[in-house]
């Protein structure tokens, strides 16, 4: 069920700002819903994403429930060095997924 | 559709626990909400004075379904290992947690911005804050008009 995507140019000039954007499927439940019956919906949220270069992390967000159903996050990184950009999302209920999408520096 | 059996359960649990409803008609329930956009700032900045300036925050003025609703926030900074942003808050007046989104970033960012989507609750002012690499704050709000709140849709389980 879980996925993920990435999308990122695949090769880019070094020192070069490369646009990235990235969307996990996800209900973002926030907690405060209920039922027709009046039970409380458990809140089941993504926590937090990370991007890491090459090991190095280069930006994280911490998620709140304000955040939309299906988080869509895009943001820059400097194309420093050719290797692989690992992105991942942790949440509630042990939810993880990791994509990997490689980039040629030039 | 709701059967007949489905709205007889539905008001018999209404009748015998009005804590929901109470929830929703708390008088202080403004108050309440302005306390804690107060102590999430506090928790974020400290006791550092926020100035105006430097953030930019987009979001549409006017919005028809507050369960989606896109943002950007651009900060002006040269990002380099000298002065950089370090971290972007999101924050929002009425909804029921103030807390939207806390970004940590570093010079690799190459240009400090975010862009994600929002639920908001209500009409109201949203609040992007920047922590630059010297340690003060800058800030920007924008005024959000909400024609449909992203709280009244009922779960569908």
């Amino acid at each position: 069920m879980a996925r993920a995507v990435v999308t990122m140019p695949a090769q880019a000039k070094r020192g070069e700002i490369v646009e990235i954007k990235t969307l996990a499927q996800h209900p973002m439940e926030t907690g405060f819903r209920r039922t027709q019956t009046g039970e409380l919906i458990p809140r089941d949220i993504i926590r937090r994403f990370t991007c890491t270069y090459n090991g190095v992390e280069v930006y994280r967000a911490d998620l709140h429930p304000a955040i939309a159903a299906n988080p869509l996050i895009s943001f820059t990184t400097v194309a420093s060095e050719s290797g692989a950009l690992t992105f991942q999302w942790t949440g509630d209920n042990s939810y993880t997924v990791t994509e990997i999408a490689p980039i040629r520096v030039e | 559709m709701t059967t007949r059996r489905e709205f007889l359960v539905l008001a018999a649990t209404s009748l015998a626990v009005p804590e929901a409803a109470r929830a929703q008609l708390d008088p202080n329930l403004a108050a309440n909400r302005k306390a804690a956009f107060q102590e999430a700032l506090h928790g974020i900045v400290g006791d550092t004075q926020v100035r105006r300036g430097r953030v930019k925050l987009q979001l549409p003025p006017l919005i028809d379904n507050g369960n989606s609703v896109p943002f950007s926030v651009v900060v002006e900074s040269p990002m380099t290992e000298a002065d950089y942003v370090r971290a972007i808050h999101v924050l929002t007046e009425k909804n029921p947690l103030p807390d939207v989104v806390s970004v940590r970033l570093s010079p690799r960012a190459g240009r400090a911005t975010l862009s994600t989507r929002v639920r908001l609750a209500d009409t109201q002012t949203v609040t992007a804050i920047a922590q630059m690499s010297d340690g003060s704050f800058w800030s920007d709000s924008a005024e959000v008009v909400v024609t449909l709140s992203a709280c009244l849709e009922e779960g569908l389980i």
